[in-house]
């Protein structure tokens, strides 16, 4: 259990609060968004909030794949597995994302629409190759993280020549994100912990833009002591006035990132789009697209689809939660009508999504002081 | 001669079940003869009545019922005929009861091997032999191929309880002790390990058992300090301790430290994105006592075999929420959530 078991290690942790409190500044304030979902549920699951001073605060970004997802997208793919008798394949997180009038993948699959979950690209290929006479398409979402293993679907599906097989392609870009957030407000945040698995793809270099910006970066891993270990070089970081990127997680991870998986996508996705995301509204250049020599597969273009954006559910604030704008216990429906049983929000879906983890783990915490509300709220 | 009665004999090796082996005919009585009574050989079955007649002993009786359709059918550690027996003698000892019989319903699929049949009938015959616990009557129909999975299995148990014993999930007190009696979470890893979408290489078995020996050896040691057991199968832990403080309204207090969970069942988790303490156990049980007897039944379960591995987790405390709360190794706290969804289908 390497790399896990020493990464929990309490007394550990308990050494590095006490050193965080050492750090803070009398009379100082430290705000840093953890951008990363995986880090949502790690502050989340260990309740590490409660172990920071009062000074430092945590702010949810915009980091969870099925989160950032809109509506119009979560329709778009059930229709698709519905009307066009296709076998879907997906992520077990997206399963139960609702779409526009609260349904969702497993529904439309109990209604009778043959959407499969899977674990990996490689299986939706296999299924492809057990049913040659349906048509089979792969719902690719997520982060840099996950779209290098589409890309290798993608190649995989051309040289084999699968004709039953495509993609319908949902992948984003982490920078583009985290340049909205700091484009509306975010001047209130010092620092950003930046996402470990997206970066051991992309590598630290984009974040740079950042801290020319004025941001602390720190890349973590996924275990408490990365997270505190992040917010401690953090506290150091602006208490130097010297904002710059490090890497925390060299045990995953270079400064250039894993140049066969960026070489893979930039083969098969080698466009940028613009892309409507939940709470920040439509980014350019912020999403992948498949490209030319591989239209084949593009299940856009195969089944002739266009994107109809949807409203969300009213009273949510799933957006302004993606936006760090707000905490998940300040939305009205959290608890009551949304629960990860029944989810009205995306945010409440995904062990990733700030509302699931809050309230999957922390819903008995009271919530902290009167600076529960987010930094950006000032925008 | 007389030839009326001649019927050849089932084709154990390469025979399929038909349609004919759920139409109450000859079939179905040969298919009855030939792989069920074997198999299950007991004096109550032999009679060949539709039903099972015996004498009920002296105390309360318990019942409970149970249906199986695990995927897949064959996993390591145990089939879904073996799950089938310990599942339902399970549910009944969870009252602190001896069970007693059994009964079996069989759905099978048209087209189903009558070898996996036998095997899964063999030791469905084995389990309940070992146990003591025979199955004096049963049913079977047959299905159109694509209206089952093979074989779906549903099997209730009877028993009795003696001694004044009531145990009840409405009984949990704060203060009590709560104990699990051995190592979580194998039994789900173990189905993973061999699912088609989630397949990886495991060493981890199932640790599909019959708990009422160990019952049995508990309500010596604990008797009337006993609250409630259950045991965590679908939902794991997490679904029991969550059931347990809605019923008794009161909250838990679990320590992480104390849990026992394998490496190799901690390395899947991470792995598929599971918590442990949401996944399916086949012989292990949770216990809740009151704490004057929480020694001496921890002594009790560590002498007996299925015991061995049995620990303390944590306390029942007071709490208007009904929180099912962790003190985490780390230092922080969390809650201990119902799973969500569907993230473990036909494990049972």
């Amino acid at each position: 259990m390497r790399f896990m078991h020493e990464f929990r290690d309490g007394e550990l942790g308990r050494g590095i609060c006490t050193t965080i409190a050492e750090a803070c500044r009398p009379g100082r304030n430290y705000v840093f968004m953890e951008v990363c979902g995986g880090h949502t549920h790690t502050i989340a699951r260990y309740g590490l909030e409660a172990l920071l001073p009062a000074q430092v605060r945590l702010v949810h970004g915009p980091g969870c794949p099925v989160c950032v997802l809109p509506t119009g997208r979560i329709d778009g793919a059930i229709a698709l597995a519905r009307d066009q008798g296709v076998i879907l394949c997906t992520y077990g997180d997206m399963m139960r994302v609702p779409g526009s009038h609260r349904t969702s993948l497993i529904q439309a699959k109990a209604a009778g629409a043959d959407v499969r979950m899977v674990l990996s690209t490689l299986r939706a290929l296999e299924i492809a190759k057990e049913n040659p006479d349906r048509q089979v398409v792969f719902l690719g979402i997520g982060f840099e993280t996950t779209s290098p293993a589409t890309a290798i679907a993608l190649k995989m599906a051309r040289r084999e020549a699968l004709a039953n097989f495509s993609v319908l392609c949902d992948h984003v870009l982490t920078p583009p994100a985290i340049q909205a957030v700091l484009g509306e407000g975010g001047e209130a945040l010092q620092g950003l912990i930046a996402p470990g698995h997206v970066s051991a793809v992309i590598g630290t270099r984009p974040y740079q833009a950042f801290a020319d910006r004025g941001q602390a970066v720190y890349v973590a891993g996924f275990e408490p002591l990365d997270i505190l270990q992040a917010v401690l070089m953090l506290i150091r970081q602006v208490n130097e006035g010297r904002p710059r990127v490090e890497n925390g997680y060299a045990r995953a991870l270079t400064e250039d990132g894993n140049l066969r998986a960026q070489a893979a996508i930039a083969e098969t996705m080698p466009d940028l789009r613009s892309f409507e995301w939940r709470g920040l509204g439509v980014l350019p250049q912020s999403a992948l697209q498949i490209g030319e020599a591989f239209a084949d597969f593009d299940a856009e273009r195969r089944f002739a689809l266009t994107y109809a954006p949807a409203p969300d559910a009213k009273s949510c604030a799933c957006a302004d939660v993606i936006r760090g704008r707000r905490r998940p216990e300040e939305c009205k429906l959290f608890g009551s009508v949304c629960t990860p049983d029944d989810p009205i929000g995306s945010c409440m879906v995904s062990n990733e999504g700030a509302c699931a983890a809050h309230w999957r783990y922390g819903r008995h915490r009271p919530q902290r002081g009167g600076e529960a509300s987010a930094a950006p709220a000032a925008a | 001669m007389n030839r009326a009665g001649y019927a050849r004999r089932l084709d154990l090796q390469h025979g399929r079940v038909d349609m004919s082996h759920g139409s109450g005919g000859r079939a179905m009585a040969q298919l009855i003869s030939e792989v069920f009574h074997p198999a299950f050989a007991n004096e109550w079955l032999s009679r060949g009545n539709d039903q099972a007649a015996f004498d009920a002993p002296v105390g309360r009786m318990v019942m409970s019922t149970d249906a199986y359709v695990v995927s897949p059918l064959f996993f390591p550690g145990g089939d879904i005929g073996s799950l089938a027996v310990h599942g339902t003698i399970n549910d009944v000892s969870m009252a602190g009861a001896r069970p007693l019989y059994l009964s079996a319903s069989f759905i099978l699929e048209e087209g189903f091997a009558l070898a996996d049949l036998k095997r899964i009938a063999d030791s469905m015959g084995a389990a309940a032999r070992d146990a003591g616990v025979p199955i004096i009557t049963g049913d079977t129909k047959v299905v159109e191929r694509g209206k089952a999975d093979g074989v779906f299995i549903s099997t209730t148990g009877v028993g009795v309880v003696q001694g004044g014993l009531d145990l009840s999930a409405d009984k949990a007190r704060p203060d009590d002790q709560v104990l699990v009696s051995g190592f979580i979470g194998d039994h789900g890893v173990a189905i993973m390990s061999k699912r088609q979408n989630t397949a990886f290489d495991t060493d981890l078995v199932s640790d599909s058992a019959a708990l009422h020996g160990l019952v049995a050896d508990m309500v010596a040691a604990a008797g009337l300090g006993l609250r409630v057991m259950r045991d965590p199968t679908r939902g794991g832990v997490a679904a029991v301790l969550n059931e347990l403080a809605q019923q008794s309204g009161v909250g838990f207090l679990i320590e992480e430290s104390a849990l026992p969970i394998r490496p190799q069942v901690v390395a899947a988790c991470e792995l598929l994105g599971l918590d442990p303490l949401c996944v399916a156990n086949e012989g292990k049980l949770i216990a809740v006592v009151a704490p004057e007897f929480a020694q001496s039944l921890i002594e009790a379960m560590h002498a007996h075999p299925l015991g061995r591995d049995a620990t303390i987790i944590g306390k029942v405390v007071e709490d208007d929420h009904h929180f099912v709360q962790m003190t985490t190794s780390f230092g922080g706290d969390r809650i201990i959530d119902w799973l969500s969804g569907e993230q473990l289908p036909r494990i049972c």
